[in-house]
């Protein structure tokens, strides 16, 4: 099922073994439980081994996100500007912990240690955009931008999200 | 010609498989295989369009980094656009990295034909109309949000250079960053890039080269300081048929942001260095080790890789040399031990990122167990500089150890955030208040965390301390890759070092003891100062934190000894310089129980102000357990024992009636 993404790599390459699994990621948003089958076939690993390295990692993620990723930075400069407020304010309505999503699959609420945009602190992004020098007091209307807003299905439409953030 | 990549004429034969070793050269003083008056105001006026001295339309910049993008450099662009149509004035609009001056995006430069570049600041998608108005049309300045020329400037319009921000700094790294078009290969060509890769192919065997970093006495930027000239020259007389160059853009310390501008905003430069130390080593692969988190300069980088590929700059047989090179981005995914070598190299080859012993050291056995040099994006910016200006100019910036320049990114509380690029030698002093403007609102400075995770808070007493490798050592804290954050009197030092364990706790990759028990163990202890035992009457609790104060100090130094790698050796850090320099503030958590910041949650009370609360009841709605009780239109009451401490009525409150003391 994954064909596509495996014709660019050599079988039996373990070096491929991360950038396989970001590319699985970007397609279903999570690491389902076959590709993990498949890449470790592909790469000629254990599964064990490719669910060690995908753990490792805090980009992986066994679950599946909701439609809308709200990310809190957690850097240094965002914390000593009150961004445990902001993720307090965050978790409070929509009623999840940081690494969590709502029930209606909507929302999912993550935490990142630096998105580098410092000085703008303190950052949240919801779907790759960013929201800087913001106040507990902005969270609701962030929140209600993306209430409506329908799930993003195909990776398409995810790239072509990103794009229109980068220009 | 509307790029270099194009002949001049039919005696012009530069391509990727049969390349000119002139190109570069060619591209600025050319054509030089042949005379022709013609050919030459080609390439000269080829120059000067790339370099925007003659062209007959106004030119836009907008700056287009991250940080511009997270101000709504993207709206502000659309609305130049839509402005520029609806006014029907052609006008060409570029989009251009990071200057800096982070503090003030959006910033938006124009430059009339025959005018000098002047910059605005704060450009918001409202003012897109009057902007244009007044710059283009009316041809005049826009004096509200003025910030200054790039030119000279005059009596009404004053030069950067002479502005407070820039007046101090001296930008030899970022020297391209916000003037030059990111993505375009010709615009770095033009502003003299790629002249430091021509003059070693042409003038240096790659021992020179070597030889000519190690005399720079440049040291990696990446945090431990290891001379960059020594590391290369192990590498170079290593015997090996296949050798790799690795590029650190790994910046996973938070609160650090200069590789991600650099490669936004200036990705051939890196590139470059990139080129030359391969050259030097013997290297025929790279690998460029970038942030995940950083999606804009992964899609830079690889546009410069392809671009750098079909100029030939990049490939086989590079100018006619005979010199193979070819570079790979690898996406990292999210773990902050990568920064260190040995665990990025196991990253790349598809492992967990754990760290190893050394030795040998990755010169040695590196990359797929061949010779490997990794170096920090900031280190490879300063090659070509050094290549091109020479050792005794470069060694003539900084002090008598740490020479050159260094990049911070100014953040936190803080006047002017951004990224700063200052002397090595400069005090502390000067880069948070002549450069930085000192902090807003009239607080108090308190502290300057340098070094992220691994370096330290240092306090006023300190803040003389020039930036050197061994200086900012001697009072307990590290040059780290560049995270300056300055924190005001609202900062709690004991809440920092909480925060720097968390973060130093959950990146620990769990291979050695000392670093995976141990920062628990920290954590746990600093955790239990500014707990509230109060309410649960536990004796034992209030015990256990007497005791764990009592080690802390021992369990830092276990840690620092035995630790395997700088991750590790280095996690002690924020908490002994919290103690050696703010060792009363930890006194008043644990004795006074009190938080004077007002930070540690569980110290503080919640009160309402009877004369000013008007009961609204907007707290009570916002309160989650229920702890704010009264009769609308009636001043409201705290139940203590119901407080969990959030902070949220704060925070609703619009009449400032709820104290926290």
């Amino acid at each position: 099922m994954h064909n596509e993404i495996f014709l660019r790599y050599n079988k039996n390459d373990k070096s491929a073994l991360i950038p396989l699994l970001q590319e699985v990621q970007d397609v279903y948003g999570y690491l389902p439980e076959d590709a993990i089958n498949e890449v470790a076939e592909f790469v000629g690993s254990s599964v064990a081994r490719i669910y060690g390295v995908a753990t490792f990692y805090n980009m992986f993620r066994m679950t599946p996100l909701g439609a809308n990723v709200i990310k809190v930075c957690r850097g240094t400069a965002c914390h000593v500007k009150n961004s445990a407020n902001l993720l307090f304010a965050l978790e409070d309505s929509l009623k999840i912990k940081a690494g969590q999503t709502t029930r209606d699959k909507k929302f999912t609420l993550e935490l990142v240690n630096c998105i580098g945009a410092c000085s703008i602190a303190p950052v949240i992004t919801v779907n790759e955009e960013y929201y800087g020098r913001i106040g507990v007091k902005d969270i609701p209307s962030i929140i209600k931008k993306y209430q409506g807003k329908p799930k993003v299905e195909s990776k398409d439409e995810a790239a072509n999200q990103k794009q229109e953030v980068v220009l | 010609m509307n790029k270099f990549l194009d002949a001049c004429c039919t005696e012009c034969w530069h391509s990727v498989t049969n390349p000119c070793s002139m190109f570069v050269r060619c591209c600025i003083d050319g054509p030089l295989c042949h005379t022709d008056e013609e050919c030459k105001t080609k390439i000269k006026s080829l120059n000067s369009k790339l370099n925007y001295e003659s062209h007959n339309v106004p030119i836009i910049w907008i700056g287009m980094g991250t940080c511009g993008l997270a101000s709504g450099a993207k709206k502000v662009a659309e609305e130049i656009k839509l402005e520029l149509e609806k006014l029907n004035i052609a006008a060409q609009i570029e989009a251009t990295g990071c200057i800096g001056f982070c503090a003030k995006e959006v910033i938006v430069d124009v430059k009339l034909p025959d005018g000098e570049r002047i910059s605005y600041y704060e450009i918001t998608p409202k003012l897109v109309s009057k902007f244009i108005k007044k710059t283009i049309v009316d041809k005049e300045i826009f004096s509200e949000k003025l910030l200054g020329s790039h030119g000279k400037g005059n009596a009404e319009i004053p030069a950067l250079k002479n502005i407070p921000f820039f007046k101090h700094q001296m930008k030899l790294v970022l020297d391209n960053c916000g003037i030059v078009d990111p993505i375009s290969i010709d615009s770095y060509i033009a502003r003299g890039g790629f002249r430091a890769f021509d003059k070693i192919l042409t003038l240096m065997s790659p021992k020179d080269v070597v030889q000519e970093i190690l005399d720079s006495g440049l040291r990696g930027r990446g945090g431990a300081g290891f001379p960059t000239g020594k590391k290369w020259e192990f590498a170079h007389k290593q015997k090996s048929e296949k050798k790799y160059v690795i590029c650190n853009a790994d910046e996973g310390d938070p609160g650090a942001f200069m590789d991600r501008s650099i490669l936004e905003s200036d990705p051939f430069k890196v590139i470059e260095g990139m080129i030359i130390s391969a050259y030097a080593i013997g290297a025929n692969e790279g690998y460029i080790y970038c942030r995940a988190e950083y999606p804009l300069a992964i899609e830079r980088l690889d546009n410069a890789i392809k671009l750098c590929k079909e100029y030939g700059l990049l490939g086989q047989n590079i100018l006619g040399s005979g010199f193979n090179l070819n570079l790979k981005i690898k996406k990292g995914a999210g773990a902050f031990v990568c920064g260190e070598e040995t665990a990025l190299i196991a990253s790349i080859e598809g492992k967990r990122g754990m760290p190893r012993p050394r030795p040998p050291f990755p010169v040695v056995s590196g990359l797929f167990g061949k010779p490997t040099i990794i170096n920090n994006v900031e280190t490879f910016a300063n090659i070509s500089a050094i290549i091109v200006r020479g050792s005794n100019w470069f060694s003539s910036i900084g002090t008598n150890t740490s020479k050159g320049t260094k990049v911070f990114a100014l953040s936190g509380k803080i006047e002017n955030t951004g990224l700063v690029e200052v002397p090595m030698g400069m005090t502390l002093y000067d880069v948070v208040f002549n450069i930085g403007g000192g902090i807003p609102h009239r607080k108090k400075f308190k502290a300057v965390q340098i070094g992220g995770p691994s370096g330290g808070c240092l306090p006023e007493s300190v803040i003389d301390t020039p930036v050197d490798y061994e200086s900012l050592k001697a009072v307990g804290a590290m040059m780290g890759s560049g995270g300056f954050v300055v924190m005001d009197e609202d900062t709690c030092i004991v809440d920092v070092a909480k925060f720097f364990l968390t973060f130093i706790q959950s990146e620990s990759c769990g291979k050695c003891v000392p670093c995976r028990e141990g920062t628990k163990r920290m954590l746990e202890i600093v955790e239990r100062i500014p707990q509230s035992y109060k309410s649960q009457e536990n004796e034992i609790e209030e015990l256990q934190r007497f005791k764990g104060i009592i080690y802390l100090n021992r369990l830092a130094k276990v840690i620092q000894d035995t630790s395997l790698c700088g991750l590790g050796q280095s996690a002690p850090n924020p908490v002994l310089s919290g103690l050696q320099y703010f060792r009363e503030e930890y006194e008043e958590h644990l004795y006074e129980r009190h938080c004077s910041s007002g930070v540690c949650k569980p110290l503080l009370t919640f009160t309402v102000d009877n004369s000013l609360c008007t009961g609204c009841g907007i707290c009570i709605r916002k309160c989650s357990s229920e702890a704010i009780v009264g009769e609308k239109g009636k001043a409201h009451y705290v139940i203590e024992e119901k407080c969990i401490k959030c902070g949220m009525c704060v925070e609703a409150c619009r009449f400032k009636a709820i104290n926290v003391n």
